[in-house]
């Protein structure tokens, strides 16, 4: 599909998706936000404060989903040498570290008018704060080393021990006692949350996957010129 | 088919990478204790002996145990099995009611007594309408 024996035709393409991408990104992100602000019923017990859900936990998703993606390109990154996977995963990074931060920031700010505190140190709370951890020390190898072999090295080992703390996240909940309550949504149980605010949720999830996608291009259209412009024998 | 140097690699990665998750097992299995947020009235009375440092005790706030005379507030943490008395005054979340989740922090006078310094609510994964809560209570 991509061509990266011609970059500028690639280059091309990654343009014309990118304004694509992004007012698709406004249209369902107003979607959303009308949905999620307006539209949806507030909660039996929490009343206004359950919206802040609709952001919390789709950037909570996207943060751990990227992540995941990032580790597994990792796997291919130190055994296959696939070069496109090194431009991929460092294009992702930023988006997923950014969504992070906002599900943390989200959790805290909810946290205080229901729970009663800010933080806590539970286990969902501090694994995800490692996840952040992880993010960071992803992005910060490809800053550190002269010698670019290096840091794709680095990077790939710190983004396979991150994976080890995915499951951590999603299971924390369950197999120790938290202050975070369980998940609502669920495979193999019925899920908690009530329809009108499953349509919310589901919507702001699609805003803010849209969104990292549209990051992501942007990202990688940068790698990609910085290779037009060194000559492709470097990479 | 793959070179051998792949293979080696690939031989290689899953070697670290499955003696990674078996250290973070131990790790964590070994530091259980400090994982847990809260203990239950039941891990308190299962106690060989008081600790003198700070403790949080998690459990449903027992149905008609609130009490509230000037500004100081008693009530009882119940896991369904053990429960334990809890004396607290200041101000609570606003989710903290009669059958809801609650975490109380402080320190045990006995296996029955936690004097509290701070109260945190722990909401459920239940999210829906009023309407709809209801509706239910009615059935």
């Amino acid at each position: 599909m991509l061509n990266y024996f011609n970059p500028s035709n690639t280059l091309k393409v990654i343009n014309k998706l990118q304004k694509f991408i992004f007012a698709l990104f406004i249209a369902v992100l107003i979607l959303g936000l009308f949905e999620a602000l307006v539209l949806s019923p507030e909660d039996y017990k929490q009343s206004d404060s359950v919206r802040i859900m609709y952001v919390h936990v789709p950037a909570a998703w996207i943060s751990v989903g990227i992540f995941s993606v990032i580790s597994i390109l990792s796997f291919g990154i130190l055994i296959f040498k696939n070069k496109n996977f090194i431009l991929i995963s460092k294009s992702l990074a930023p988006s997923g570290f950014v969504f992070n931060i906002i599900a943390l920031v989200t959790g805290s700010i909810w946290g205080k008018p229901t729970w009663g505190t800010w933080w806590a140190w539970d286990a969902r709370i501090t694994s995800m704060l490692l996840l952040a951890v992880f993010y960071l020390m992803f992005m910060l190898s490809w800053k550190i080393f002269e010698d670019e072999k290096k840091s794709i090295k680095l990077s790939s080992y710190i983004a396979i021990f991150g994976l080890i703390n995915v499951p951590i996240i999603k299971f924390s909940v369950d197999w120790w006692s938290t202050l975070h309550q369980p998940s609502s949504i669920n495979v193999f149980k019925e899920t908690t949350i009530h329809s009108t605010m499953l349509m919310p949720l589901g919507i702001m999830t699609a805003a803010f996957a849209l969104f990292s996608i549209l990051i992501f291009l942007m990202k990688y259209h940068t790698e990609l010129l910085k290779i037009k412009n060194k000559g492709l024998d470097r990479l | 088919m793959y070179g051998k140097k792949v293979k080696i690699r690939a031989f290689f990665i899953i070697l670290v990478f499955t003696s990674a998750i078996l250290i973070t097992f131990l790790v964590i299995n070994s530091l259980k204790e400090n994982v847990v947020f809260f203990k239950s009235p039941t891990d308190i009375n299962n106690l060989n002996q008081i600790e003198s440092k700070k403790i949080r005790v998690g459990g449903m706030v027992k149905k008609n145990s609130i009490e509230i005379e000037n500004k100081n507030l008693k009530f009882v943490i119940t896991d369904f099995k053990n429960e334990i008395i809890v004396t607290f005054s200041g101000a609570v979340p606003n989710l903290f009611e009669e059958g809801k989740g609650v975490v109380a922090e402080g320190y045990l006078e006995d296996r029955k007594y936690l004097k509290a310094e701070k109260i945190l609510a722990k909401h459920d994964e239940n999210y829906m309408p009023p309407e709809v809560k209801e509706a239910m209570q009615g059935n």
